[in-house]
């Protein structure tokens, strides 16, 4: 009775879901050569996504997002994993969520014009608590906008974009080298929290070299989403053990786990007319995130001792950081008192961080590759304590930091 | 007695029970469709613990939850793209897709036919029932000229997709199309689509009373079976035909449509790793 036809051989070299071990990970060290690259934002993170354990990735070609796809091509098969180029960036959610489902640690890149297409399947990914990283290498919008220009123009879609409410947790960087290191936290994050980790570059890092140090495997932690610990016939996929997280059975294990975007009771099974059930759900997704805010938070203060009444604060992130830092530098040596807060972790958004500048400074200026997106959570957060003088630019080019210079000194 | 016997064990061995009673409608054909897949499991001995039922949205969507096993509900249309990602990830895994007419060719055509081109290993079996059943009877790719849905009031005039056809146009190596009232040749057609190596496609025409029939004079369960059997024909006999007697034929050709051999994706993709990794 026993099914006639021939499966992959075992001993086959194909395997995405394997023990990632120092083996594997000095294998990845290997395969990229020298530990001291000058490479472009989209290969750091496709190399930051092997050394994390990332064995599949799906994605669709679209500008500036396609050197991922195409370095991860080409590097995936020589480490044993895969990677598909989907009919859209649609079937690429599915596909890495699919992927995950079944234990591998999974990845999609794209760009604006995909990023709102996959939408309603990451918001399935939140409501699973699949672990999967989705790579959002901005451009100039709306619709097909400036394909070949950066832009930070998706911040808010990466926390709102999909229906109904989820948390979800997006990154950052603002250098290559950031890039790689961002990636391999964001599969960190994804995987302790079982949520689906955006990652925010942009068309500019995207495609500037810069040097890269790849690290070595003592130097990184990598995390993968917790095991069951119960039985198979006690096994709730959704049950919260008081951490919020569930556990993950996965596929081909035996738990037989029923996974549905439906709301879904401790069993995994549709609890649709239920409102208690869909508000305990709901409730704890968030929970999950917010409640572990501080774990999950990064940014970096270069704040100047000694606060005075005219500190001028300033935000930023991502690659408008850049322009910043030098701003900052040229401001300080001509004595005023500047304090520099990098948001690195833009969702869940660092309110304590900001309202505390905003308690240091007499007013926050935030450039912004966009119209006005995090300025408004800025604002937000610093419950008028302070003035926020916003910096909006879009069309591809960056603040120089003589137009930031020009804004803090008020002659904006 | 064997025949209750059998149904005993296939509901013991196969059924989640805490799911029942079903959604499903009376008279609705769905159960039918997961009878021939179980018992085309059965026959194959397939392994439950290695077996993924993947779907998207609909009521023949809902059917992995009523099997005891690994279940993947998707988004609509989305189940052949999350199905590839399971696969692609183990491909020791069995996978088996269940799907609407709206699912599939609707909002997941797309899906479709790549996953079909690309000839990746999985099951799909499409409930076929002419319209939207689960949001109330609506137009779908597959209704027929003239059939009154919701959102069709005055009569379709579009015209539907041949599902098979498009299904062997995408290159599926394995496709089949039956109709409920034959469930043993449906088993059979579901056990060879399982076995084989590649992109199976099965179609099952399915009653639809309370959405699609009663407003198209099917409204009994038997009406149904009864305009299934008129309306359709055995590959065998259409064959047979004239050249001239083929083409004024207005019935659904059913049967075993297309069984041919193709490189499979997960095999070639492990030929490609083992010449390409790194030791």
């Amino acid at each position: 009775m026993r099914k006639p036809r021939t499966k992959p051989a075992a001993a086959s070299k194909y395997q995405p879901v394997r023990p990632f071990t120092e083996e594997e990970f000095s294998r990845v060290r290997r395969v990229l050569g020298q530990k001291v690259l000058f490479v472009q934002g989209d290969a750091a993170v496709s190399y930051g996504a092997l050394l994390a354990g990332c064995r599949f990735f799906a994605g669709y070609p679209i500008t500036p997002a396609t050197e991922t796809s195409e370095i991860l091509s080409q590097l995936l098969p020589r480490v044993g994993g895969v990677c598909i180029q989907m009919e859209d960036e649609i079937a690429s959610v599915g596909a890495i969520i699919g992927a995950s489902r079944a234990g591998a640690k999974s990845m999609t890149a794209t760009s604006g014009p995909g990023f709102s297409l996959m939408q309603e399947n990451i918001g399935y990914a939140a409501m699973t608590e699949t672990p999967c990283v989705i790579v959002d290498v901005q451009r100039s919008g709306p619709s097909t906008g400036q394909p070949t220009e950066g832009a930070q123009g998706d911040i808010m879609q990466a926390k709102w974009g999909s229906h109904g409410d989820y948390e979800l947790i997006a990154l950052s960087p603002s250098t290559v080298q950031e890039c790689l290191d961002l990636t391999i936290d964001a599969f960190n994050l994804s995987e302790i929290y079982s949520v689906p980790v955006i990652l925010l570059t942009d068309g500019i890092i995207g495609h500037m070299r810069e040097k890269v140090v790849l690290p070595e495997f003592e130097e990184v932690e990598l995390v993968w989403r917790k095991a069951p610990t119960r039985p198979k016939d006690e096994f709730q996929p959704f049950f919260d053990d008081g951490s919020k997280i569930p556990e993950t059975a996965t596929f081909g294990t035996g738990y037989h786990t029923y996974i549905t975007g439906l709301t879904h009771s401790d069993t995994g099974y549709p609890a649709t007319d239920s409102q208690p059930e869909h508000h305990r759900l709901v409730s704890r997704l968030c929970a999950k995130i917010r409640d572990n805010r501080d774990k999950i938070i990064k940014v970096q203060k270069d704040y100047q001792d000694g606060a005075e009444e005219n500190t001028i604060g300033i935000v930023s992130y991502g690659v408008t950081s850049r322009s910043v830092n030098s701003a900052v530098k040229l401001l300080r040596r001509e004595g005023l008192n500047i304090d520099h807060l990098r948001i690195i972790t833009n969702w869940p958004f660092p309110e304590k961080e900001v309202a505390e500048l905003a308690g240091r400074a007499g007013r926050i200026v935030i450039p912004e590759l966009n119209l006005g997106q995090v300025y408004h959570s800025v604002r937000e957060a610093a419950a008028g304590q302070c003035d926020i003088v916003p910096m909006w630019k879009t069309g591809g080019e960056m603040h120089t930091p003589d137009e930031i210079i020009r804004v803090v000194k008020g002659n904006g | 007695m064997k025949v209750f016997r059998k149904a005993k064990h296939i509901r013991e061995k196969y059924l989640e029970e805490n799911m029942w009673p079903s959604i499903f409608c009376q008279a609705c054909g769905i159960g039918t469709v997961l009878s021939c897949a179980l018992r085309a499991i059965d026959k194959v001995g397939l392994d439950l613990d290695k077996t993924v039922f993947v779907s998207g949205i609909g009521c023949s969507s809902r059917l992995p939850g009523y099997i005891d096993a690994d279940g993947l509900h998707t988004t609509h249309g989305r189940a052949i793209t999350f199905a590839t990602g399971v696969k692609l990830a183990n491909p020791e895994l069995d996978i088996i897709v269940f799907t609407g007419d709206g699912d599939l060719a609707g909002i997941g055509g797309n899906h479709f036919i790549h996953a079909a081109r690309r000839n990746i290993d999985m099951t799909v079996i499409c409930v076929n029932n002419y319209n939207y059943g689960m949001t109330g009877s609506q137009l779908s790719p597959t209704t027929p000229v003239g059939g009154i849905a919701t959102t069709s009031p005055y009569g379709n005039i579009e015209s539907p997709f041949d599902l098979s056809a498009l299904a062997i146009g995408a290159g599926a190596p394995y496709v089949a199309r039956w109709t409920t009232i034959y469930p043993h040749e449906t088993m059979m057609a579901i056990k060879k689509g399982i076995e084989k190596k590649g992109f199976a496609f099965i179609e099952i025409l399915t009653p639809c009373p309370v959405g699609y029939g009663r407003r198209n004079k099917l409204k009994q369960g038997k009406d149904y079976l009864l305009w299934f059997k008129q309306n359709s024909i055995a590959r065998s006999r259409f064959e047979k035909l004239s050249e001239e007697e083929k083409r004024d034929c207005r019935k659904v050709v059913i049967g075993g449509l297309q069984d041919v051999e193709k490189p499979e994706f997960t095999s070639e993709w492990s030929r490609l790793v083992d010449k390409h990794f790194v030791e």
